[in-house]
Order: structure tokens, then C-alpha cells, then sequence
């Protein structure tokens, strides 16, 4: 913290953090945030302390702990609290939902598997009526769209939605943002966007959110394969908008004008190369970020046409240029520029060479060791240049003193390392062997860094070698003793250097020109063996050769290569079976390596390859034909002058001349072509042929000066072509590249398995203070519950598996087809209400708990398919008869997968279905609106019952506003935001578009359980249509029986005996007839309806258990006789036991 | 997220070792945090980044953008530095490709008009003696790396909601006894007596407006 260590403080905080008052615990958690971080060992106390902080009644204690939370949640924190957050998202401040939904980003990097289950409520949060809680969700999705776009694809239609309708320009930025990242993934998306897009352009005053539209334009006219006639238009406006931007005194405009510029230039080059003269303005600028990206627009913007002419101008830019951070970027973008795509658009290497060497002269560069990689890589892959390169590799050797003056301070030496490499490895094409050898002898030497030393050595000897066999040839035997004298009269102060690399060398090639000098004096011709030392040819390898070599069939690394010695040998005898095994592993182990055929038959296969690819040299082509285009180069004179200042090194060609002798070049090219064209003379040998086939005047046209025989880099065969090693294995985002479309659509495609359920932590809450904010327990209640049910549909769908998971994909992709294809227009896709994208809002993320409403999906879905008739009549036949299919094989399997649910709950089996069953009862209706409710008990708070209640727009009208509000009776009361009277409502937490229905929670506080209650209530709400609004009521009535009183609780039987034979429990008993179902049904029913569990059943006699909120224990023992059924039940209370039989006798009334 | 950085090209060895004028916030920021790996960032590294943010900001002229490519430091190519300079103060977000530069910018001066009305006329010595209720200004505005409200009216009122909460607590003169004595035995280096930064108080330009 301000830059002092205060880890040592970490106790304290977390002391202070746990303070009561507001003002400490902000201090507390604002030292948290700066000094805690994922090593801090402490941080795991403050799990529970967060916790309680989270669902404080002060929203701002919640809030300073959300904030302090994103610095410094770990992975830990992340899977304790993501239920507790998860639940915040749904608070009734504005304030506090906005910061959950934020953190929930966070959440989800630490803890991936929180996304699943989040997902459905974070996509609610889209639609949130508070504009900062909308933004956070939309800011939340695009972090995580960003990096698996593919996912996301679903919500399209949403984003859609909210693009055309939102007015907040932060939303629209990070919208617009996203889609950009989406269209590459479906351009038919692209197409879609491309109007609004434009239209945004055209009347937004905001310089943000007409550049990331123009961006995102951008993006998806990549996306679109080109050729659409209307899309050099959008194109066109695109980099007008931008030159307009470029031309601003605005810098930053000016910045991001050609940022934007670039991305352009990747597919559609020629549009942006009409403003060369505005991007070449550039890099005259006085800001330093706008010439670097200017010099990136250079990149993509040379041609074979004007390659030269660009370098020569960034040339200049070199010469110019003070600070060398610059200066080196310079360099860097010519190697770039020219080296891109494999040298694609050098046509003269000559004149790259000498560009390269003009480079040299750069002084205190950091990239020598480019410009060295470049000669080298140029030197091996061009053939045709080498003789060239060895020329000028000679000059720079000669002229090392220049260029190594101040070694220590100076990148640039590195450039004689490849000089030196390139002279030693084709000394066959030195002129004057000779004086380069005494270049690389001069005592200066020593002094360059050790590795450059190294290969001097090395390289002198070759160099020796053709000097002698030159020598030997001509039978000038004097010359080449002589030359083997220079050799042991030098080498000694490389032998002496302190860089043991060289002195090795040295030493070693000392040794053996002694050895020859022997021999010649003996009058033994040595030469052919000297030269044999460096036979051959080494060839390009690829960097990632090594890695793509594919690992042997049956190679196992893990496995014995000895079998280990097993301990029954005696010990006299292992050695020898240690001995005998190993060479037994040597025959074994040589044979597959050295399989001669083989390697036979690879050499072929490559040759063929070889043969096959144009830029591979096939056989020695005589190097010296290729330099009739470009006379006179060779004939420079070398002239030594030794200038005190190195302003030019003298005698290297100036690039400048290619300039001019290119274009003469190509100006004879160009008349010579036009002759063959005219007189359409017979083939002939001439090395242009091929180029003079095409009878084009495009830049692509310009024949190369030399040959471009460009040898491809080598790779191991059977390489694997694959691209897969760029990327990451430790990127954290890769673990939220989970699949959340069928969640989306909030069915029971994939419901969340059990292992992807939020651990719930529920003893540990006891002590948690009470505070008005009580919706988040009880919804923990719920969600353990949850899992059983999606166990539920887990089975389900692992039974018919194949089949629906096909047809689920064809439907789920049919939702976005049919977003996409249909409403040619923005407008009436984003304001039409029977728009079938909608159905993908309406993932109420309880949706796939019940039963009951996944009917009500399927009438969804039937409607939907009715909104698209105007499809092909064929098409919706299918779809219809593949629903009905959906529903056959649902209403088939539903019951026997609820059988199994409650085999594992109950701990018995039976064979027999059970119907479908929900909790949910109807609270009131009207035109409108219609309202469901289940009540659930609260395990934590012994008086506390949550009401959920789904809300169902029935209408064509938007509601807004609503309110809800009962009567409190003495015994019950809704609990309500701090502040608020008892006449006030409860808010509704969000609005419902219509056709749409949503979940909300109310926490009521119950005295006394053991009577059941009824309260009035009333909600009111305003129907927002065209017309206008109309404030609207609806009466309902709240029954709170005394079953919502109970909580299923597992029992043991011996615990359950205990119980019974306390002898605390009074008794009462009641008998119903006329009952028809099986026993097994029966049971289900009241564990469903009347939150019981079985404890033991026998035959046609079952023992049940279940306990209320406060803490009473109800037992019962079922019997079933022929026609009736018999319940006797024990219960801590007389009155409620009673009431509880009561209402069970109604239950069982209806079987 | 973004760091503030010391005036005062001429002395930044003394300031940033001895003035709480920077924010550290490094462990807030999402890029510069998280392709760090998992590193915790020491001090040493928060303390180096600033320096060199510092050095790379205060030597650029006023006429030129306010965009820095990402250095190695600060997480790769992606990430950016967007920073705006008022009077002797820079403001330095670091931020991702997944932000609007302009946005950014314009967040900062929202930043900064927010500062102005939550200090009355707001001046360094301000932000050198209030560090918490910068911090906490800012908390409401970005968290955990992200935009959370661009919104002045609503920070401000919640910050002010807030400030209320505190004073009805009596503030930090509550403090307990312990904590006072603690801070009290804390060791820490001498801090130079007599900086003499004078009274510049920020101009806040008017900007074309964003919203």
C-alpha cells in the first residue's frame, strides 16, 4: 500500500474488516483490496466475514464488500460465495445488483463452474430496469463473449434488441463491441447488422460510438466474403469516416483513425491504399504512437510495385529519426515489411541486401541480431544470391572496424557474426578469398563479443580450406604453406581469448592446421580432406520443426527399457543379466532407426515433394546468368578509405541505385513483353517465360531480378499441420469456454448436473443477524433442492440422449436461423411482439424445475412455430411432427424418470410412473397477468417463509411498475425494504415484456405455525401499450397452509424409533377412502406435496418424517388397505398435527 | 486499474518513496493483473510500474494523443495506457482491447469532474491527504477492473449517501483505543518535512460531453 509492504498487517485488516461500524469496515476493506492478494495466507478467514457483510441490512456494508471482494477473490472465496452473490444479484437495490452482477465476472475466472448455473440470472440482468445494473450485465457478457465469442451466438437476438433500443452509449459501445467479436462466427449476423450500424454512424454526435461502429462495420465486412455489391459502399463510408478522423487536430482521433484504418487494410487493401499519401503524411507527425501505427499501415500496404519506393522513404525516416526507440522501430517495420509473407514482395534481393548492409550503419541499434537473422536467412534461402551476399558479407567484414568501433554500447556488431558465417559457409563464391581471410585475422578481432569470435574461428577455416584446395589446384604450393603459416601465426590470439567457446575452437583448429602444415610439408595433398570437414549442405529449419516431429508409433517413454531386476536374483548373477540385457537393447533399439529402406523411400518421397514445389532449387543452376538484368553492380569499385567518422561505409552500394535500376529494369521487361505479346513469337529459353505468360499489367506481373528461389524452411515428415501450439494452456479464460446455449433457452436440454450445482453452505448461517433482506436464504433453501430435480432431468435426458439432443440442436439453431433470416428490417425484428427470438428470453432460470411449465414451453413452441409459417410449408411439417415426437417420448419417459428420482430419495424401487407434479398454485388471474406461488420454509430462521411468485404477462402490453402488497396479520408479515411502512408494496424486481414470465421472491415473518393462515393482498401494476398506461389492480389471497411450514428433512430409522418412543409426541390419526393409486404414488405425493420423507416402507406400510421451521417433528406411519388409506401421525404439537392431517386428507381426497 | 501519477518530473525519487500521491491499484487492475499470471504483484513490481508509467507519461508533449501502446510491464500489446494530464497531475487507466479509448477518456473526466465536486474545488493536496476517499470515489466507479456507473449524479449520491452513514457514526474519531496505538507504533520512514507542491487546484476543462 503507497508503496510500502504491509502484509504483516494482514490480521489486523481482516480485524478491522469484521468491525461493526460502516466507517472502519470501509477502511478494513480498502487496506484488504491494496495488500490481499491470492498468496495471502489470512484470506481464508475472511470467508465467513464476507459472508455476513453480503447480507447485511446496510447496503452499503454489502457494497464495500463486493468492491473489496473483486481485488482479491481467490478461487476458494469464488466457490464459497458464489451462491450468496448469486442471490444478490436479485436484491431489491439497484446499487447492490449492479455490483454483483459485476462481480460475477470475477467469480466466474476463479471459479468456472459458478457460470452454468449463474448464467440463466446474469441474462435476466440484460433486461434489468435500472440502467447500471443493464450495463454491468451487458459489460459482464461481453468479457466473456470476448474470449469464447461461440457461446454467445444465442443471445444475438437480444443484444439486437438492445442495440436498437438502448440510448446509454456505454451500453451501445460495449454492444457494438461484441457483435464485433460475434460476426466472424456467423456472418449472416453481419448482414444483419450492417444497416443499424450504419444508421448509428451516420446520426451519432459521439466520436466513441461512431468509431467502434465503424469498427465493428469493419469486422463484419471481413466476415462477409466481398463481391456484395452494396458493401464497397459501407466500405467506402468506413474509411471516409476515418480519413475524417485521420485528418482531425484531434490526436487521439488521429490515433484511432488509423488503428481502425488497419484493420481494414487486412481484407480490403485497395481502399485504404488510396490514402497512402495521408498515412506516408503521418509519419512526418510529431506524436510517436501515431507514426508506429502509421509505419503498421505501411506494413500491409506495400505491393511489388511499391516496396522500394516505401523503404526509401523510411529510409529517410532512419537518417532523420533521434530517438532511438524509434530509430529501431524503423528498422524493425523495414525487416518487417519486407521479409512478410515469405518475401513475397521482394523482386530484387540485391537491392535487399543492400538495404540490409545501409542498415548496418545504424549506430547503437538493439537490433543487430535482426539484421543479422535476415542476412542469414536471405543468404540460405536465395540461392541466386549468394554470390552477392558473400560480395558484400566480404566488404563488411573488411570494413569491421567501422562498424564494431564501440562494441559495448553497440547492437549493431551482431551483423558481422552472420558475415562471417555467410563468407566462411559459400567461400566458393569469395573474389579475393584471401584478403577476407587476413579481415577475419586482424587482431581488432578479439575484442568483439565472444560468440562472434566463435564463428570467426569457425568460419576461417573454412575459408582455409577453399583458399587451399584453390591453391592446390593451381599447384601453388608455396602460396597455400604460406597460407597455412598466416593461420598458426594468428589463430594464437584466438587461442588465448577469455571466452572459452573460442578458445576451444581455436585451440582445437590450431592443433589440426598444424597437423596439415606437417603433411604439406611432406608434399601431401591435403585439400580434399579439409574441404570434406565442411561437406555439404545445411539447410533452413523450420523454428517449429522440432515440434511438430510426431512421436514414433509405439514409442512409450514411461516404459522399462530394462525389465527392473527382479528381487528373487541372486546377487552374484545380476550383473551379468544387466550385461547380457543391455545388448540385447542395443540390436533391438538400432534396428527401427536405421532402417535403410525406409530411409530410402522418405528421400524419395521428399525429392517428389521437392520436384512438385516451384520454389524449391532443384540443381546447381549457374548463379552467374542471373545477373545480366542488373549489370554493373558487381563492378563497384572496393575502395578502402579510412574515415575517422562512419558516415557511409565506403564501397557498399547505396540501395538507392536499385531504385533507379529496377525501374530501367522494369521498363525493359515491360517493352520486351509487349513484343513477344505483339509478335507471339514461339516459346523460348529465356528465364522470364513464365512470368511473360501472363499477359496482365497487374503488380503481381513485375518478374523478379533474380530467381526467387525461396527454399522453404525444412519440416520433419509426417509433420502435423496443425496451428494449435500458439495457443495457451494456461489461459485462464479457457475454463469459461463453457456451452451455455441450452441454458439460454432455459429448458431441460441440458439442465445443470449435479455436479454443477453451487455448493450451498447452510449449517454455518445460524448466527447470520436477521435483516430485512431475507429474500437470499430461502432461495439457498431452493436451491438445494434444486438438485434433486435436475438429477431428474439428467436421467431423462441420458435416456433419450441421442435422439432429443439432435433435435434440440436443430431447434436451438433454428431460433438464431430464424432471428436472422427472418424481418428483413431492424425495426420490426427488434419491435415485433411475436418475434420467436423472444422465446429465448424467457428463461426464467426455475423454468426446467417443473414440470408444469415445461408444458407451457411446448405451447411456446408450438406457437412459435406458427409465427413462422410463412416458412416453408415443408420445413414446419417436420419441426411439428418432430415436437410431437418431443412430447410422445416426454410424457413416455417423464414418469418413469420421477419414479427413479424418488427411488434414490426414498431409498426403495418400483417400477411404476408417476405423473407430473408442481408446487406451484395459482394465486390470481386476470387478462393481463396471471400469478403462481409456492411457499417454502426457511431452515435458517425458524419464522421465516418465502413466497415465490411467478408472474406471467399475459397481455400485448408492457408491464411496468409493479407492486406488491398484503395485509399483515398479527401472526404474519411481509417483510419489507428498510424504511417502508406497513401499507407499502414490495417492488417487483423487474418488468415483464409481454408474453414474458419471471420469478420473484417476498420473505414473510410467521409467528406461530400451527394454524394455517390466509392473507389478502393486492398487486398493482401499470399496462404500458401504444395507447398509453393504465394503472391496473389485482386481489389475491396468500394461503399460507401449514405443509409450506415443513421442510424435508431425512430421518434414520433409529432415530426415528428414538423419537417415537420419547413419548413427547401426541397423537391423532385420520382415514380416507376410495383411494385408487398405487402406494408407491401415494408416497410420492405426500414427499412432493407435503415436504415428507420416507424413512422406511414394508409392503403396503410406510414410516415418514419431516420437521416444521420451528423445530416440531412429524412422524407418520402410513398403511394402505384395499380401497383406503390410513394415516397416524405423531407430532410435537397437537394443533398443528392436526391441521397438517386436515390438509393431507384434501390431498389424498383428490388421488 | 490506473495509477495516479506524482507531479514534478524534477523529483520523482523523493515522491514517490515518500508522498501517498499514487495509487498502487495494481491489484484492481484486470489487465495488468491477470496476464501477469498468477504472480502476486510485490510492491516492488507495483512500484516499478508506476515509475515507468510515470517516465513514459510526463516526457510527452502536450499536443499528442493520449494513447500509450502496452509495454511488456503493463501485460502485452493489448493492453493500453489512456491517461490525461490536469495542471500537474496525470490520470493513467491501463486498459484492454475490450474498452472504447474515447470511452476511457471521457471516464476520466468523469473522474475528475467527480473529484472536483466531492472536494469542492478539488487540489492536489486533496488527493494527498484524502487517498481513502479517492479510492473510494473510484471504487464506485470501477470495480474490480470493470466500468461499474459512468453516471455523476448517482456516484455522487452514493458517495454522499455514504459520507452521511460515517458521519452519523461519529467517523474514524470513534476509532478504537487499539488501533489508534497501532497505527501510532508503526514505523515507517522519515517523511520529508516542507514539500512545498503550492496550491494548484485542477482545472477541469470543459470537454464536449460524452453522454
Amino acid at each position: 500500500m503507497l508503496g510500502y509492504d504491509i502484509s504483516w498487517a494482514a490480521f489486523n485488516i481482516i480485524e478491522v474488516m469484521s468491525a461493526s461500524k460502516f466507517t472502519f469496515k470501509r477502511v478494513g476493506y480498502l487496506a484488504a483490496s491494496q495488500c490481499f492478494h491470492e498468496g495471502t495466507d489470512v484470506i481464508m478467514l475472511t470467508t465467513n466475514q464476507i459472508r455476513k457483510d453480503l447480507s447485511s441490512p446496510n447496503q452499503y456494508d454489502t457494497g464495500v464488500a463486493l468492491t473489496g471482494l473483486s481485488c482479491f477473490v481467490t478461487p476458494d472465496l469464488a466457490r464459497d460465495l458464489a451462491n450468496d452473490i448469486m442471490t444478490l444479484m436479485s436484491h431489491t437495490k439497484p446499487y447492490i445488483r449492479k455490483k454483483a452482477v459485476l462481480i460475477m465476472y470475477k467469480v466466474f475466472l476463479k471459479y468456472p463452474e459458478s457460470l452454468r448455473p449463474a448464467f440463466p440470472r446474469l441474462k435476466e440482468k440484460l433486461e434489468d430496469p435500472d440502467p447500471g445494473v443493464q450495463s454491468a450485465a451487458v459489460n459482464v457478457i461481453c468479457e466473456l463473449a470476448r474470449r469464447n465469442p461461440k457461446n454467445y451466438l444465442s443471445l444475438a437476438p437480444l443484444f439486437f434488441k438492445l442495440m436498437t433500443s438502448s440510448t446509454n452509449n456505454w451500453v451501445l459501445i460495449k454492444i457494438i463491441k461484441l457483435f464485433g467479436a460475434l460476426t466472424p462466427l456467423e456472418p449472416r449476423l453481419g448482414k444483419k447488422l450492417i444497416e443499424p450500424l450504419t444508421n448509428l454512424i451516420h446520426s451519432t454526435s459521439a466520436m466513441s460510438l461512431l468509431y467502434e461502429c465503424v469498427n465493428t462495420v469493419i469486422a463484419v465486412l471481413i466476415s462477409l466474403s466481398s463481391g456484395m455489391p452494396n458493401h464497397s459502399a459501407s466500405i467506402q463510408l468506413c474509411v471516409q469516416k476515418l480519413r475524417i478522423l485521420i485528418e482531425d487536430s484531434d490526436q487521439n482521433l488521429k490515433y484511432l483513425g488509423l488503428l481502425a484504418m488497419s484493420k481494414i487494410l487486412k481484407t480490403h487493401p485497395k481502399s485504404v491504399q488510396s490514402h497512402k499519401d495521408l498515412i506516408l503524411q503521418c509519419l512526418d507527425d510529431k506524436d510517436e504512437s501515431i507514426r508506429l501505427r502509421a509505419l503498421d499501415l505501411l506494413y500491409g500496404m506495400v505491393s511489388k510495385k511499391n516496396l522500394m519506393e516505401i523503404v526509401k522513404k523510411l529510409m529517410i525516416h532512419v537518417d532523420k529519426a533521434e530517438g532511438t526507440t524509434y530509430r529501431d522501430e524503423l528498422l524493425t517495420k523495414i525487416i518487417d515489411i519486407c521479409s512478410q509473407a515469405n518475401y513475397q514482395y521482394i523482386t530484387n534481393f540485391e537491392w535487399y541486401i543492400s538495404i540490409l548492409v545501409e542498415l548496418t550503419r545504424l549506430e547503437g541499434t538493439r537490433h543487430g541480431h535482426l539484421i543479422a537473422a535476415q542476412m542469414l536467412d536471405v543468404a540460405i534461402r536465395v540461392k541466386a544470391i549468394r554470390k552477392f551476399a558473400v560480395s558484400q558479407m566480404a566488404m563488411l567484414l573488411d570494413n569491421a572496424h567501422l562498424i564494431a568501433s564501440n562494441t559495448q554500447r553497440n547492437g549493431i556488431c551482431e551483423v558481422l557474426y552472420a558475415a562471417a558465417w555467410i563468407c566462411g559457409e559459400f567461400s566458393e563464391h569469395l573474389q579475393e578469398p584471401h584478403q577476407t581471410l587476413e579481415a577475419m585475422l586482424r587482431p581488432k578481432v578479439t575484442t568483439l563479443p565472444g560468440h562472434i569470435q566463435a564463428v570467426y574461428v569457425q568460419n576461417m577455416v573454412k575459408l582455409y580450406a577453399s583458399i587451399l584446395q584453390q591453391k592446390e589446384q593451381s599447384e601453388e604450393k608455396d602460396a597455400a604453406q604460406e597460407i597455412t603459416q598466416l593461420m598458426i601465426d594468428r589463430l594464437p590470439q584466438f587461442v588465448q581469448s577469455a571466452d572459452l567457446e573460442v578458445q576451444e575452437r581455436a585451440s582445437c583448429i590450431l592443433q589440426l592446421i598444424k597437423y596439415i602444415q606437417k603433411l604439406q610439408t611432406k608434399e601431401v595433398p591435403v585439400a580434399e580432406e579439409v574441404i570434406a570437414l565442411f561437406a555439404g549442405e545445411l539447410n533452413p529449419v523450420a523454428p517449429k520443426a522440432q515440434k511438430k516431429v510426431p512421436v514414433p508409433e509405439g514409442l512409450d517413454l514411461d516404459a522399462w527399457i530394462n525389465e527392473p531386476p527382479s528381487d528373487s536374483d541372486s546377487e552374484d548373477e545380476k550383473p551379468k543379466t544387466i550385461f547380457h540385457d543391455e545388448e540385447q537393447r542395443h540390436s533391438k533399439h538400432r534396428q527401427p532407426e536405421i532402417d535403410e529402406e525406409e530411409l530410402a523411400r522418405r528421400r524419395e518421397a521428399r525429392k517428389q515433394e521437392q520436384a512438385n514445389n516451384p520454389f524449391y532449387i532443384k540443381s546447381s543452376p549457374s548463379p552467374q546468368k542471373r545477373y545480366q538484368d542488373t549489370p554493373g553492380v558487381e563492378h563497384i569499385p572496393v575502395v578502402q578509405i579510412d574515415l575517422s567518422v562512419p558516415l557511409k561505409v565506403p564501397g557498399i552500394p547505396m540501395s538507392d541505385q536499385y531504385v533507379k535500376l529496377e525501374e530501367e529494369r522494369r521498363h525493359k521487361q515491360k517493352l520486351e513483353k509487349d513484343k513477344k505479346k505483339k509478335k507471339q513469337k514461339k516459346e523460348k529459353k529465356g528465364k522470364h517465360r513464365r512470368h511473360n505468360s501472363l499477359h496482365t499489367e497487374s503488380d503481381e506481373d513485375i518478374a523478379p531480378a533474380q530467381q526467387v528461389d525461396i527454399i522453404t524452411e525444412e519440416m520433419p515428415e509426417n509433420a502435423l499441420p496443425s496451428d494449435e501450439d500458439d495457443k495457451d494452456p494456461n489461459d485462464p479464460y479457457k475454463a469459461l469456454d463453457i456451452d451455455l446455449d441450452n441454458l439460454v433457452s432455459g429448458k431441460p436440454h441440458r439442465p445443470l448436473a449435479d455436479s454443477e450445482k453451487l455448493p450451498v453452505q447452510r449449517h454455518r448461517n445460524a448466527e447470520t443477524p436477521k435483516s430485512p433482506e431475507k429474500e437470499e436464504i430461502p432461495v439457498i433453501e431452493k436451491k438445494s433442492k434444486k438438485p434433486k430435480k435436475k438429477e431428474k432431468k439428467h436421467k431423462e435426458k441420458e435416456r433419450e440422449k441421442e435422439k432429443k439432443k439432435e433435435k434440440e440442436k436443430e431447434k436451438k439453431g433454428e431460433d438464431l436461423d430464424f432471428w436472422l433470416s427472418a424481418a428483413p428490417s431492424a425495426a420490426s425484428t427488434a419491435q415485433s411482439p411475436n418475434e420467436p427470438s423472444l422465446n429465448t428470453v424467457m428463461a426464467v432460470p426455475e423454468d426446467y424445475e417443473e414440470p408444469k411449465k415445461e408444458e407451457r414451453e411446448d405451447e411456446d413452441d408450438d406457437e412459435e412455430k406458427k409465427s413462422s409459417k410463412h416458412k416453408k410449408k415443408k420445413h414446419k411439417k417436420e419441426k411439428e411432427e418432430k415436437s410431437k415426437d418431443k412430447k410422445k417420448s416426454r410424457k413416455k419417459k417423464h414418469p418413469s424418470e420421477e419414479e427413479q428420482v424418488e427411488a434414490i430419495q426414498n431409498g426403495t424401487l418400483d417400477d411404476e410412473p408417476l405423473p407430473p407434479m408442481s408446487s406451484y398454485c395459482l394465486l390470481a388471474e386476470n387478462t393481463f397477468i396471471k400469478m403462481t406461488y409456492d411457499i417454502q420454509g426457511n431452515l435458517q430462521k425458524d419464522s421465516q417463509v418465502t413466497v415465490s411468485v411467478i408472474f406471467e404477462n399475459k397481455s400485448d402490453s408492457f408491464l411496468k411498475s409493479m407492486e406488491l402488497n398484503v395485509l399483515d396479520s398479527l401472526n404474519t408479515k411481509m417483510s419489507r425494504p428498510e424504511g417502508a411502512s406497513v401499507h407499502d408494496g414490495v417492488p417487483v424486481p423487474f418488468q415483464l415484456p409481454p408474453g414474458i414470465s419471471n420469478e420473484a421472491q417476498f420473505v414473510f415473518t410467521v409467528q406461530s405455525i400451527i394454524m394455517a393462515q390466509k392473507l389478502k393482498g393486492t398487486l398493482s401494476f401499470i399496462v404500458k401499450n401504444d395507447e398509453g398506461s393504465t394503472h391496473e389492480k389485482l386481489d389475491f389471497k396468500l394461503h399460507f397452509s401449514c405443509t409450506s411450514y415443513l421442510i424435508t428433512t431425512p430421518c434414520y430409522s433409529d432415530a426415528f424409533a428414538k423419537l417415537l418412543e420419547s413419548g413427547e409426541l401426541s397423537m391423532n390419526s385420520i382415514k380416507v377412502d376410495g383411494i385408487s393409486i398405487s402406494f408407491q404414488h401415494l408416497l410420492a405425493k405426500i414427499c412432493f406435496h407435503h415436504h415428507f420423507s420416507v424413512v422406511e416402507r414394508v409392503d403396503s406400510c410406510a414410516s415418514m418424517y419431516s420437521r416444521s421451521i420451528q423445530g416440531h417433528h412429524v412422524c407418520l406411519l402410513v398403511k394402505k388397505g384395499e380401497n383406503s388409506v390410513s394415516v397416524d401421525g405423531k407430532c410435537s404439537d397437537p394443533t398443528l398435527l392436526s391441521n397438517l392431517l386436515d390438509e393431507m386428507r384434501e390431498t389424498l381426497a383428490k388421488c | 486499474e490506473r495509477q495516479r501519477q506524482p507531479p514534478r518530473p524534477s523529483q520523482p525519487p523523493l515522491l514517490p518513496a515518500a508522498a501517498p500521491l499514487r495509487f498502487p491499484l495494481v491489484p484492481n487492475g484486470r489487465p495488468a493483473h491477470q496476464s501477469a499470471g498468477c504472480l502476486p504483484k510485490s510492491e516492488d513490481t507495483q512500484q516499478q510500474i508506476i515509475r515507468e508509467t510515470f517516465h513514459l507519461v510526463s516526457k510527452r508533449d502536450e499536443n499528442v494523443c493520449n494513447f500509450l501502446e502496452g509495454g511488456l510491464l503493463i501485460g502485452g500489446s493489448d493492453n493500453k495506457l489512456i491517461y490525461r494530464h490536469y495542471a500537474t497531475l496525470y490520470f493513467v487507466f491501463c486498459v484492454d482491447s475490450s474498452e472504447s479509448e474515447l470511452g476511457i477518456l471521457d471516464l476520466i473526466q468523469v473522474f475528475v469532474e467527480t473529484l472536483d465536486k466531492c472536494f469542492e474545488n478539488v487540489c492536489e493536496l486533496d488527493l494527498i491527504f484524502h487517498v481513502d476517499k479517492v479510492h473510494n470515489i473510484l471504487a464506485e466507479m470501477v470495480m474490480g477492473g470493470m466500468v461499474l456507473e459512468t453516471n455523476m449524479n448517482e456516484i455522487v449520491t452514493q458517495i454522499d449517501a455514504q459520507n452521511k452513514l460515517e458521519k452519523s457514526e461519529a467517523g474514524l474519531a470513534g476509532a478504537p483505543a487499539r488501533a489508534v496505538s497501532a497505527v501510532k507504533n508503526m514505523n515507517l520512514p522519515e517523511i520529508p518535512r516542507n514539500i512545498n507542491i503550492g496550491d494548484i487546484s485542477i482545472k477541469v476543462p470543459n470537454l464536449p460531453s460524452f453522454k
